[in-house]
């Protein structure tokens, strides 16, 4: 069975809350939508206090190529236009509109239906996907139209379709799989149109052997799409990970991306959000959560609205146990702690994951055993002890040469290392401190 | 008898055809260097710091010696009395500039701003910066790792451990400005000394809005402007719900204290005020303070009395 070349670690899958059917969440009294919810210039908004909007309204224009459009998740009245502390911890402009009713805009389809015809041809595919403001649903949130618009001068081979979902207890994906395969395939189709290719893969690895059945099973009617069991190895589900994993090809070092080696990468999240897009004209403005947790009553995968607060969530799972210590927007190896638990979901928000202290809390910082550990677990061919090092040092020429760009901040270091040192921690610093270096001596030429 | 004496010659004549063209060589290629250059850096403080904005104390005598004049030269460390001598060096005169001092703008103490999260990452502002607001609820106060501890080449920053707060020793700080470039949150700020070591500051750099500040931080600046309404010297400016006082500007009449409803504002190094009715107002913070660090003083013995002592004039009496 494949799986990728270099490093990788073996978290335990926790996966507490998989084969739970997905629930729709209650509508929210108030719901939120900061306007920088994807990677790229921020969302502007469209609307005024005071205005009306329905579901699926559009409340803020794309604010440039790299960029999406936000929609309203509910129908309601404009209350004000504010700031709120998002997942990234820090307070953003947002939207703010209070709930009344659930109106939805006509022009959307609501009806079951499968349709698995659609004459529209690859410029109006992508439109539509960058008019309905999809982005990747894995937790980066790089805009899907920008992505299905390959640089001048590169041409794409295959669509390989990110179904891993290797970060722990996160169950999102894998629910989804189960209950909308031929949507997912159809979103498929539609994105192999869209880069005008005729190959696509979906990647899912072999703990979830009732995915891999039912995908099989169901692709056999959409001609190009194959389905590729992978082993077990976490991260499977970065981009440069998986493209070695499928097609065994290996992505030059940034600036380079997927598109260099004939790849286009998407989740399998986003391939749904695309078929409702294009086929149900539906835009992106709800999405599948896991909220997880071992002290959590009930892990659920919650059908859940845009702007919806965790704590909402939480509380339909069964409350927020009494020994959290740590609420994590994510999954447990790339999620970030949050700072409360009024954080509305956004377009990136996979799970929601509670913590015991126990469990949250870091291990006594040791010193450095050179036991080099981390470098064999470093899934791009790094050094992390001494990238980390250089960062405490700032020796930003030095870490420049020794390749921090291509870091994918995976966490795999920090998860390994025997001695409880936050690699990642001054890695990350490393990598944006080198990364505003190169821009702006990029910018200076 | 004849090897020897054939070996000294040859030596001897080898030696004095390189002697030779040594002494040719170091006549064509000479350097010619500024005597002064080297005058001048002899009186330098050799601390390198970087304070003055040229590289290394060498790098500052060469500009010294190269530019005309002295205006907009200072060695921070050194000071006034440096320069006067550079001055005497060169010929030129060095005008007095007003010696400067790192302040924290922060007052966000462990009382006044209360924990709202854990931060357990790496020891490090900048790290604690990325992730977000930090411990507490201000986006903007400080995040108490001691990257400006480190930065400080004098040991004039120590980390008060009963406030949480960095503490300046005005005697040591020579205003070099290394921790200024270390704060990721820019709380630090070089600000004149004023007479007597007197001066007037907004301890608080949050731009959040009234409501939020208030929310986070007990003696953070809401931006109401009731300070630049009373300044009778036009030495404040609101700006992003704060307000900043001008210390070229300011004559430390401190009208604005009294004002502030916040108690944001704070005199420094001033007398205790007696006559006034709000006297028993402004030295509430103090106290209160003495007494946790009374409390606390038997768990934590290390902390010797005279490290406190003669920081604590600088930025907790008011």
């Amino acid at each position: 069975m494949k799986t990728f070349r270099i490093g990788g670690v073996h978290p335990s899958e926790n996966k507490l809350s998989a084969g739970k059917k997905i629930e729709p969440m209650a509508l929210p009294k108030q719901a939120v939508f900061p306007l920088s919810q994807h990677i790229g210039a921020p969302a502007v908004p469209c609307v005024a206090k005071g205005d009306m909007v329905k579901v699926g309204t559009k409340i803020a224009d794309a604010g440039g190529f790299v960029s999406a459009a936000i929609f309203s998740s509910v129908s309601g009245k404009v209350a004000k236009i504010d700031s709120v502390i998002d997942a990234s911890g820090y307070r953003k402009p947002a939207i703010f509109i209070d709930v009344v009713g659930d109106e939805w805009e006509e022009s959307i389809d609501r009806s079951e239906e499968l349709v698995t015809k659609c004459d529209l041809n690859p410029e109006e595919i992508v439109a539509k996907i960058k008019d309905a403001g999809v982005v990747g649903m894995g937790g980066a949130c790089f805009p899907t139209h920008v992505k299905l618009t390959p640089p001048p001068g590169s041409k794409a081979e295959c669509v390989i379709i990110n179904a891993v979902e290797c970060e722990p207890y996160l169950t999102a994906d894998h629910s989804l799989m189960l209950e909308k395969p031929e949507q997912i395939l159809m979103g498929v189709s539609l994105l192999m149109k869209a880069v005008n290719v005729t190959v696509g893969y979906i990647a899912i690895e072999n703990n979830k052997p009732d995915a891999i059945a039912l995908m099989t099973e169901k692709a056999k009617n959409f001609p190009g799409i194959q389905v590729v069991p992978l082993k077990v190895k976490y991260p499977q589900g970065g981009e440069k990970q998986l493209i070695d994993a499928v097609i065994g090809r290996q992505v030059p070092a940034p600036p380079a991306i997927p598109i260099a080696v004939g790849a286009v990468v998407q989740n399998v999240g986003t391939a749904y959000a695309v078929y409702e897009a294009v086929i149900k004209n539906k835009p992106l403005f709800e999405r599948i959560v896991t909220v997880t947790g071992k002290s959590l009553a009930n892990p659920s995968n919650f059908l859940t609205r845009m702007g919806t607060p965790m704590s909402q969530l939480i509380e339909a799972a069964g409350g927020m146990p009494e020994d959290t210590g740590k609420i994590i927007g994510g999954g447990p190896m790339m999620g970030k702690a949050l700072l409360n638990a009024e954080v509305p979901i956004c377009k990136g928000s996979s799970g929601v994951l509670l913590m015991s202290e126990k469990e949250s809390l870091r291990g006594e910082e040791q010193n450095c055993t050179r036991c080099a550990k981390c470098v064999a677990a470093c899934p791009m061919g790094l050094e992390p002890y001494l990238l980390a090092k250089l960062g405490e040092y700032a020796d930003w020429e030095r870490a420049e040469k020794e390749d921090i760009m291509t870091c994918i901040e995976c966490g795999c270091c920090t998860f390994t290392c025997p001695s409880n040192r936050p690699l990642l921690d001054w890695v990350r610093l490393c990598k944006n401190t080198v990364g505003g270096i190169i821009r702006e001596r990029n910018a200076k030429k | 008898m004849n090897t020897i004496l054939v070996a000294v010659i040859a030596l001897g004549v080898t030696a004095l055809v390189l002697a030779g063209v040594l002494f040719v060589v170091s006549k064509q290629f000479a350097v010619e260097e500024d005597p002064r250059v080297g005058q001048v850096a002899e009186v330098l403080p050799q601390a390198n710091c970087g304070g003055c904005g040229y590289p290394g104390c060498a790098g500052f005598a060469d500009a010294c010696v190269k530019a005309g004049s002295l205006d907009g030269l200072l060695c921070p460390v050194g000071g006034q009395a440096v320069m006067t001598k550079v001055a005497d060096i060169l010929g030129l005169s060095a005008d007095a500039a007003e010696p400067k001092v790192a302040v924290v703008r922060c007052n966000g103490t462990c009382e006044h701003r209360p924990r709202t999260a854990v931060y357990d990452g790496a020891v490090s502002c900048k790290i604690a910066h990325a992730t977000g607001c930090g411990e507490t609820g201000c986006a903007f106060g400080c995040l108490g790792c001691g990257d400006c501890v480190a930065a400080c080449k004098f040991d004039a920053i120590r980390m008060n451990p009963t406030t949480g707060l960095p503490e300046v020793d005005a005697e040591k700080c020579t205003a070099c400005g290394a921790c200024v470039k270390a704060c990721p949150r820019m709380i630090i700020e070089l600000r004149n000394k004023g007479k007597n070591g007197r001066r007037m500051v907004v301890l608080c750099v949050n731009k959040d809005k009234g409501a939020i500040t208030r929310k986070a931080c007990e003696v953070g600046c809401i931006g109401c402007g009731k300070c630049q309404k009373v300044c009778p010297f036009d030495a404040i400016t609101i700006a992003n719900n704060l307000a900043y006082i001008d210390y070229e500007k300011c004559k430390l009449c401190r009208k604005c204290e009294d004002e502030c409803p916040q108690h944001s504002i704070v005199a420094v190094n001033f007398p205790p005020r007696k006559p006034k009715p709000a006297a028993t107002e402004a030295p509430k913070a103090a106290p209160a303070a003495e007494a946790k660090s009374a409390a606390k003083a038997p768990e934590t013995t290390e902390t010797p009395s005279t490290q406190t002592a003669p920081s604590t004039p600088n930025t907790q009496k008011s």
